[in-house]
């Protein structure tokens, strides 16, 4: 007997049955657990503007990082008989944020509930056709998802009619070849349709003018997880499930020296303490805390102050920072913060696409810096000058949002751990290194 | 030039496009599957597949971090060195593979057996650090551990 998938007893709608042992949820059993149940409630008549209704009374909003209202998201989409066709659904699965793993425990754990959550995207919006963009080194998403999408076919759930609807969706998987800014969703469309992957000028926004210049919306993966059990359970069960005005659960995810380094799916606005403590269980013995990434490397420092701040879309104050994609990198004693943010840097100059001056030219120069720093040749002129780029390549001055995003980390350390850069300076080496700077790993 | 199960195989991943350039990464990697890299020849096979130009190609096949554009190793392993498996002394696996292989990062073994090569986070954060060999993952890789994991990378 398959249990009432209307009961509502749901806490962690998105995990909490997924296996602990890592193997993934066969058709049988998510269909078993109330799995495409959601689609019943199509063929029973409810319609596309009733979903987006829904979702948009739900609260819900993007958990890729941006924390986009979806219901507005969806609104810019051209609806009705005279809308251009196709339409496109683009799953961004596409996890390359440092610190961040919490598509890829959904899609290995439960590959079925985001085709379920892209078909329901597609009928709320009246596209056609759904490409999932998964990185490249996700290969156990890719065969699970792979599965998962011939079951979904064999079964009826894609390439036919839901019965009683004209509605068909098909869906495919993309499998990328890694760079991180396909992860901004223009790029993204530009790599789906086979060119170098360098974001695109907005406006038009994909929802007019997207995937092969159709009407186009890209979704971050843990967003459409939650759209089946908004159909099946409400907008009002939705917001309760959450401790602020934003709704429903999140993945939350620790890393770094602490006690349990894990995810937890929590109810939104949970605070960073209670997520740090009690769930990963507090630092390591003998190791401090002295800040946190709230949700991977493109957002600002928090630190002790800031821990009992809900964390959501709503209740960080933008001058303290934001949420991004909630999975958090924890700063310790033992680890030297400038040489932390040297690894971010680093990170953000690789990928950087080249595509616009100021971030392809910056990113290095800032990362040179830092580096300067750490083999203790800087000087008080080095500092100032890594506080003018947190300005030359602040929002609005660049192409995308990937050097703005490569500056919160490192305006908020030059912040909260500013003796930390002078001491460099004062000592000239690195106070965390016991080795002379020349013998230093670095890359 | 392509071989017919290559042309086969590339036009089967071409189906789900409505236009042949949208194929171009799932081409490259099919190709390199089956050649270990992707040459200039390479290049020039799959631009007259696709009807593009080679520049066209070659402008998507050095964009991305896991199409080569030199030869590698029989194997690669993956080194993830980014903000989690830094914290967590990605630099010591980084070590013992110098000293084991006397290979660093982007250099591959005399015997052709292994290329190393440094990947963004893997997503492995919570079991950092991490390292991915050809398509397996590897987590809470310590000095130790690499002989043992190699074992399987003739």
């Amino acid at each position: 007997m398959s249990q009432d998938p209307t009961r509502i007893t749901m806490e962690r709608p998105l995990t909490q049955y997924i296996h602990p042992d890592g193997t993934p949820r066969l058709l049988r059993e998510y269909v078993t657990n109330g799995g495409y149940h959601s689609l019943q409630k199509l063929v029973t008549g409810m319609a596309p503007k009733d979903v987006q209704r829904l979702v948009g009374e739900s609260g819900l909003r993007g958990r890729g990082g941006g924390g986009f209202p979806t219901g507005s998201k969806w609104s810019f989409v051209p609806m009705g008989p005279d809308a251009q066709k196709p339409k496109y659904i683009v799953a961004n699965a596409d996890e390359m944020e440092p610190g961040t793993f919490k598509d890829r425990i959904l899609m290995e754990g439960d590959p079925h509930g985001l085709v379920e959550g892209m078909i329901m995207a597609g009928y709320a919006l009246d596209a056609e056709v759904g490409y999932i963009f998964l990185r490249g080194e996700y290969h156990l998403s890719a065969q699970r998802l792979t599965r998962a999408i011939a079951e979904a076919y064999a079964e009826g759930y894609l390439g036919k009619p839901l019965p009683g609807t004209t509605f068909r969706f098909d869906l495919h998987l993309h499998s990328s070849a890694g760079r991180y800014i396909c992860g901004e969703e223009t790029a993204l469309i530009n790599a789906l349709e086979g060119k170098r992957a360098t974001p695109r000028a907005k406006p038009p926004y994909p929802q007019t003018v997207g995937l092969w210049g159709q009407p186009t919306i890209v979704q971050n993966v843990e967003t459409l997880y939650n759209l089946p059990h908004i159909v099946n359970h409400g907008s009002a069960w939705y917001h309760s499930l959450s401790r602020t005005q934003d709704g429903g659960t999140k993945i939350y995810g620790v890393s770094g020296r602490v006690t349990r380094p894990g995810w937890w799916e929590l109810p939104l606005g949970t605070t960073a303490r209670e997520v740090l403590e009690q769930h990963a269980g507090g630092m390591l013995a003998g190791v401090h805390f002295r800040g946190v990434l709230p949700g991977g490397i493109s957002t600002a420092f928090m630190t002790e102050e800031h821990l009992d701040l809900p964390m959501d879309f709503s209740s960080i104050p933008p001058q303290v920072g934001r949420l991004g994609t909630g999975t958090m990198i924890v700063l310790d004693d033992h680890t030297c913060p400038v040489g932390f943010v040297l690894n971010l840097e680093r990170f953000f100059a690789r990928e950087s696409c080249g595509w616009c001056t100021p971030c392809r030219e910056g990113l290095p120069w800032v990362a040179r810096l830092l580096q300067s720093f750490e083999e203790g040749r800087a000087t008080n002129d080095d500092l100032a000058l890594l506080d003018m780029h947190t300005k030359w390549l602040a929002p609005g001055h660049t192409f995308c949002g990937l050097a703005p995003g490569a500056m919160a980390p490192l305006q908020s350390a030059l912040q909260f751990f500013h003796d930390d850069f002078e001491r460099h300076i004062g000592l000239g080496r690195c106070p965390w290194s016991n080795k002379p700077a020349q013998l230093r790993v670095l890359v | 030039m392509l071989s017919d199960t290559e042309r086969r195989e590339l036009e089967d991943a071409l189906k789900h496009y409505p236009d042949k350039r949208s194929g171009t990464i799932d081409v490259l990697l099919l190709v390199q599957r089956r050649r270990g890299w992707i040459s200039d020849e390479s290049i020039l096979d799959i631009a007259q597949f696709l009807e593009m130009t080679s520049e066209d190609v070659d402008s998507v096949a050095t964009f991305y971090n896991l199409i080569f554009r030199k030869p590698v190793g029989r194997h690669v392993a993956f080194l993830c060195d980014s903000i989690s498996c830094w914290i967590m002394g990605y630099e010591q696996v980084r070590e013992q593979l110098k000293k084991q292989y006397d290979i660093d990062l982007g250099q591959t073994t005399r015997d052709g057996r292994l290329t190393v090569l440094p990947i963004a986070c893997l997503g492995q954060c919570e079991r950092a650090p991490a390292m991915m060999i050809d398509q397996n993952v590897y987590g809470e890789v310590t000095p130790d551990k690499v002989e043992t994991i190699m074992e399987k990378y003739k």
